[in-house]
């Protein structure tokens, strides 16, 4: 028996968009070189083909939803040598775990007729609730740079280059104008991982958070900024509680009331 | 008696989880299913509470293929609801993101979703090492496409630009002529695509559907327009719920749309086409009759054919509209006045019409949110395929049977992701 030449790739999907996986395919030329070093051995939305695991990388997109999902994601990481998280889903539940906050047995109750019928969890949960994480890339979606940094990073088993200071860096590195500071405008940035390169204020309004806390995110030095600016507590609050609630300290900085 | 059962547990080159069911009894397909168990997102239930403003970046997240058929969905949908009309200039800048994504969604599908399965390859990647030129070519357009969005909006992906009442930062005019310089190679490389896949061997296939779409007084439908069919609907967007109904099945998480007293229809390309082939230029026309298309299409493995048409045509659209663009001045964002109110809003997405419907309350807080994407309305008519499909091939092995009926799906480029979302929808507000 000889031993795969090549490395092999594996692509998940869980509840989300598929807006993550579809940075891979973004990746064009990339893609093609990548199915060149690579062994693409699971990745339905771009093959048919299918090998059995054991599987050197498998990138997980989506949040656990589901009972299936929950029993489904041991199995991947009992196959799985790196298992790396892409994307707010995977990485901090995404917005379906928005209704973790509200009661999901009246909301189900509410919306299905026959709920028993459904596999549904009280909370939807990021990957990490579930399995060990080996790297966990944030962003709705992820930068494609980051996703093709972490894949290269994995495959030669360093760590990935992956700056973790918030949004505020990258419009400073962009050169953007402060939209808080300068315009009053409520803007996220000082509490959010960078990544994405400080696209909204670039695009004249306030970050909406998408990539998840940064390292070590102030949500309450962020409150005070907001409160000056004369902006609701509920508007803030609402503004954690998007697309990255999952996660501390958005979670809790989030809720309607202070734990 | 023969009894046979065929199952796929995960089709590929879909976006999105779903599985097949078929089963076989006494020389007749008794069941054809595409079951969807893709999680539900109750994106419905998430948009409840929220400010009217966050509506199209939330309802972007359904999909990260079509991201921006749903927050101009949700835009159009809230400035109804407020009375808020945008001008010329904010509807041709929509229309200009909208072709952009048209191109990254049908560039996706054609080259690395669809050709495989009429050239035998399990996918894009192993086909590009024999077709390289085809698969570069339609890589390049997914990327000018791909461009397009970027620009405008910021990144690919989950675009940031589009707002209630117009758009957060006009482009300016450095940032476009680029756009425009490269729209003429984009449409020699869509032509390319369309004349590779003409020579496809087609299966002898054609379905009698009615076809859904929107239509304009003027252009090919993307994001204005009233609603009509092939068989005389012929209505404004805010009649849909008078004409269409969902409806639940136990064995999928998206639910089923009909026609009131009909039931199946099709949504997306072929229904685009076959409603609108009057509205594309002489020479586009030309050309999809030069690729073997008449000006209508009832053969669903052909659709690749329209989407590279469509293509073409959104091509040609980037250049006009870029040279409309340089006529008129950056808008202001058209002010809102809040009110209790119900708005609709309807677009073409690439896999067809995308209805939505909010009601909001007199702060600008979302009451209720429905949305029925194109997936849902193609499920009852991709089942018809297939159980057609199925009952011409009954003496085909289960295997051959089995890539045939993934392959039916395929042709309707279905996405599965956006379809599961709305279950929920089925039972509020009816």
């Amino acid at each position: 028996m000889s031993t795969p030449a090549r490395p092999t790739l594996a692509v998940w999907k869980f509840a989300s968009c598929d807006g993550c996986q579809l940075s891979l395919l973004d990746a064009e030329a990339d893609l093609l070189a990548l199915g060149d070093r690579v062994d693409i051995a699971h990745f339905a939305e771009a093959t048919s083909h299918v090998a059995p695991g054991p599987y050197d990388l498998s990138l997980v997109e989506g949040s656990v939803a589901t009972a299936r999902d929950a029993a489904r994601i041991l199995a991947i990481r009992a196959q799985s040598k790196r298992l790396v998280t892409i994307g707010a889903c995977a990485t901090a539940g995404g917005i379906q775990a928005l209704r973790n906050f509200a009661n999901t047995a009246e909301l189900l109750a509410a919306v299905y007729p026959d709920p028993r019928t459904l596999d549904v969890l009280a909370e939807v949960t990021p990957i990490r609730a579930h399995v060990p994480v080996d790297f966990e890339l944030p962003g709705c979606p992820v930068d494609r740079g980051q996703l093709l940094e972490v894949i290269a990073a994995m495959l030669a088993g360093r760590p990935p280059a992956i700056a973790t200071h918030s949004v505020c860096v990258e419009c400073k590195q962009r050169g953007t104008t402060c939209v808080l500071v300068a315009r009053g405008v409520a803007c996220l940035g000082p509490v959010t991982h960078a990544g994405c390169g400080a696209i909204c204020p670039a695009y004249d309004r306030g970050c909406y958070g998408c990539f998840g806390p940064m390292e070590t995110a102030d949500p309450a030095a962020l409150a005070k900024a907001w409160a000056r600016l004369g902006i609701a507590d509920r508007e803030r609050r609402r503004a954690l509680h998007a697309y990255c609630p999952a996660i501390e300290p958005f979670r809790s900085a989030g809720a309607e009331r202070d734990p | 008696m023969t009894r046979r059962r065929l199952v796929v547990d995960e089709i590929a080159r879909v976006e999105g989880e779903g599985a097949l069911d078929l089963e076989i009894e006494a020389g007749r397909v008794t069941q054809a299913r595409l079951r969807i168990f893709e999680p539900p997102r109750l994106f419905e239930a998430l948009l409840r509470g929220r400010d009217h403003r966050e509506a199209p970046d939330i309802a972007a997240r359904i999909c990260g293929i079509c991201p921006v058929a749903y927050q101009l969905g949700a835009a159009q949908a809230m400035e109804q609801a407020l009375g808020v009309r945008v001008g010329p200039a904010v509807r041709s800048l929509r229309r200009l993101l909208y072709c952009g994504e048209w191109i990254e969604s049908h560039a996706l599908h054609i080259v690395l979703l669809h050709a495989p399965d009429f050239l035998g390859y399990p996918d894009g990647m192993r086909m590009a090492r024999d077709h390289p030129a085809a698969v570069e070519a339609g890589l390049a357009l997914k990327r000018f496409g791909n461009d397009v969005l970027r620009t405008l909006g910021g990144r690919e992906i989950h675009p940031v630009n589009v707002r209630v009442g117009g758009f957060h930062r006009w482009p300016r005019a450095a940032e476009l002529e680029p756009l425009a310089a490269r729209a003429t190679a984009a449409r020699a490389q869509a032509l390319q695509l369309l004349r590779w896949a003409s020579h496809f061997d087609f299966p002898a296939f054609e379905r009698d559907y009615e076809f859904v779409a929107m239509r304009a007084p003027d252009g090919y439908p993307l994001n204005e327009g009233r609603i009509v069919s092939s068989a005389g609907i012929d209505i404004d967007l805010a009649e849909f719920d008078r004409h269409f109904a969902e409806h639940q099945v136990a064995y999928s998480t998206a639910l089923h749309a009909g026609i009131r007293g009909r039931g199946a229809y099709l949504v997306g390309p072929l229904a685009r086409y076959a409603l609108n082939f009057d509205r594309l230029p002489a020479e586009v026309q030309a050309l999809a009759r030069e690729a073997g298309l008449g000006p209508v299409c009832r053969n669903p493995f052909r659709s690749i054919l329209v989407r590279a048409i469509e293509v073409i045509y959104a091509c040609g659209e980037i250049e006009r509209l870029i040279a409309d663009l340089r006529r008129r001045s950056a808008p202001p964002v058209s002010p809102i006045a809040l009110r209790a109110a119900i708005g609709q809003g309807c677009t073409e997405a690439p896999r067809g019409l995308c209805h939505h419907r909010y009601e909001i309350d007199a702060t600008g807080t979302i009451a209720g949110a429905r949305i029925v994407p194109p997936t849902s309305q193609n499920q009852a008519s991709i089942e018809a395929d297939l159980r057609d499909l199925a009952g011409r091939h009954l003496e085909t092995s289960d295997e051959d049977l089995r890539a045939l009926c993934e392959r039916a799906i395929r042709n309707h480029d279905p996405c599965i992701s956006c379809s599961a979302h709305f279950l929920t929808l089925s039972v509020r507000g009816r």
